[in-house]
């Protein structure tokens, strides 16, 4: 949570006596007028809280409780299938949407009452590229900046999203990669403290998703706090420090995104083909001593075993266990 | 706590300069908008050339349909397109107040309004010989109430057209029946007595009237008091629906 301005202020007052100039770009910094900068420390740490958030549109419950925290500087991944509710609640946490019950609070502020300081400080991608088709991608980004306190520098932006050389192209002659990286510039120039990505890398080709996942780092290194939803679970598990997975309104499983699911779903699978070559398969938590006996074993029985592999679940795995019901019905 | 941000009126002055820049991008709304009017005008004045009475009905009838296409018909296509892009949904995402947004939008389609009624002013007076308009702040009232009725009606129909695909289709059924029994094109008191009932209800038939007597008769302001309150009817009507049905996005 971010300490409000009436603390900020009565700090200014008590402990330096002094007027000091904020730096609007990072909450916890001051600037003092003769250039000085002094850091605060925040209550909490945490960028966004969700407690037993519900939305509901008329008889069906969109959302059905979820609690989560966000903390600052982290990449938190919202996973779950579609309709599951995840879309929902990160149009809560932008501001879009009205809650039914439970509390929200976005970077100390209530996203329902819509502040302006809010907006000034999110920055926020859509699933679809709402762009100006006819506008240049200087001339939009320049646009945009217009609209924030303290705007990122429109070349340091092109150059973080990586559309160096397109600068003078209009948008409608941008490939589809080319338009969602400017999608992300546009969510970048206002130099957000937060930044809230909806299926970032969509239609992205390999080496595309590759670039965009190393904008997302370089975010994350500049101290961004960023919420991602995506349907990629490599994506999750390349760029999320934390992943929250949602069903059927409800988080059912937290954490990160080796440890989630608790221990039992990432015990340890051995793997191999029998005689016959018949696949077998064997789950432990001691992967080191059921490995020796199984090779013992075949080692005195004289037998090679084929496509012996020892892995552990990913998160993918994980993920398609916790949501079973949704991928049968879904495919 | 926007105290580092810049005011609403620069704002909207930015969005506003960046609206025009794209409408001079786009040469079929450019077209369509400026030069159909101007095309009409020159067609129905070569065909009714030596009619002096016919080319004073078509003058202030052009002016009105110029008022009309450039706010109610551009404001329900372009709302009904930047909702279904999603920008709409983008700029509530940014700190730009809606009245800012939606203020540079307004005061585009109040620009090319303007341009519309300077260009048939000139052709009325080169072209036709009608001279200047006789009462110019009687002009200026009218037009004055002509965006902003049409306007305010233009963004309360955008609720109403659920695609952008359809919007021709929705924008075109009021637009051609209007302006044709609104008497853009022939004076309404000639028309059936059905025909002159409905054109008394509608806005379009008020603007003409008024524009009518400021730019050809001359009559004075207090002879049109019943035609600016026709419009004010219809202008708090729309602004009602304009802001009750307003939604940032398709809800999809």
């Amino acid at each position: 949570m971010r300490i409000g301005d009436d603390q900020r202020n009565s700090a200014t007052q008590v402990a330096f006596g002094t007027e000091l100039v904020l730096d609007r770009a990072s909450p916890l910094r001051f600037r003092w007028e003769d250039g000085g900068v002094s850091t605060l420390e925040t209550d909490s740490g945490l960028a966004i809280e969700v407690k037993d958030l519900k939305k509901s549109y008329g008889p069906h419950e969109a959302v059905s409780g979820i609690s989560f925290d966000v903390k600052q500087g982290e990449v938190f991944g919202l996973l779950g299938p579609n309709g599951a509710g995840k879309t929902t609640t990160v149009e809560i946490l932008e501001g879009y949407r009205s809650r039914s019950e439970g509390s929200v609070s976005v970077l100390g502020l209530d996203p329902g009452q819509r502040p302006q300081d809010l907006r000034e400080r999110v920055g926020i991608v859509l699933q679809s590229s709402a762009l100006y088709a006819n506008l240049t991608v200087h001339e939009a980004l320049s646009h945009f900046a217009s609209l924030y306190p303290t705007p990122r520098d429109v070349e340091e932006t092109i150059a973080l999203v990586g559309l160096e050389g397109k600068e003078d192209s209009r948008s409608k002659t941008l490939s589809g990669g080319q338009q969602r990286r400017l999608d992300l510039a546009l969510a970048l120039i206002g130099n957000p403290e937060l930044v809230f990505l909806d299926e970032p890398t969509t239609g992205f080709d390999p080496q595309a998703r590759r670039a965009a996942w190393d904008t997302i780092r370089a975010l994350r290194s500049l101290g961004t706090t960023i919420v991602l939803t995506t349907h990629y679970l490599d994506e999750a598990q390349a760029l999320a420090d934390r992943v929250a997975i949602i069903k059927d309104g409800l988080v059912v499983a937290e954490g990160t995104p080796s440890e989630i699911g608790g221990e039992s779903a990432h015990r340890a699978r051995i793997s191999w083909r029998d005689a016959d070559g018949t696949l077998q398969e064997r789950e432990t938590e001691t992967p080191t001593r059921l490995l020796n006996e199984i090779t013992g074993e075949a080692l005195s029985a004289g037998i090679e075993l084929r496509d012996l592999k020892v892995s552990r679940p990913s998160l993918e795995d994980v993920y398609l266990d916790l949501t079973s019901e949704e991928v049968d019905t879904d495919v | 706590m926007s105290k580092a941000g810049k005011s609403t009126g620069q704002l909207a002055w930015r969005q506003y300069r960046l609206e025009r820049k794209l409408f001079w991008r786009n040469p079929s709304a450019a077209f369509f908008n400026l030069l159909l009017p101007l095309l009409l005008l020159l067609l129905f004045g070569a065909v009714f050339s030596g009619n002096k009475t016919y080319i004073n009905v078509i003058v202030p009838g052009i002016a009105g349909m110029g008022v009309m296409a450039s706010t109610f018909s551009a404001l329900a296509f372009n709302l009904t397109f930047l909702r279904e892009q999603g920008v709409l949904k983008r700029m509530r995402g940014t700190p730009m107040p809606p009245a800012a947004y939606l203020g540079g939008l307004l005061a585009n389609a109040v620009t090319n309004a303007v341009i519309q009624l300077t260009v048939v002013i000139l052709v009325a007076r080169f072209g036709f010989g009608i001279g200047w308009p006789k009462n110019w702040l009687e002009l200026i009232i009218f037009v004055g109430f002509g965006v902003s009725v049409f306007g305010a009606l233009g963004v309360a129909f955008s609720h109403v057209i659920p695609s952008f695909d359809a919007a021709p289709a929705y924008v075109n059924a009021v637009f051609l029946p209007v302006i044709f029994i609104s008497g853009v094109f022939y004076d309404t008191n000639t028309a059936p007595a059905f025909l002159t009932e409905i054109a008394r209800i509608l806005p379009l038939t008020h603007l003409i009237d008024g524009l009518s007597a400021a730019m050809v008769s001359g009559d004075p302001i207090s002879t049109q008091m019943g035609s600016l309150g026709v419009l004010a009817l219809w202008g708090a009507f729309g602004l009602f629906f304009a802001i009750r049905g307003f939604s940032w996005d398709d809800g999809s």
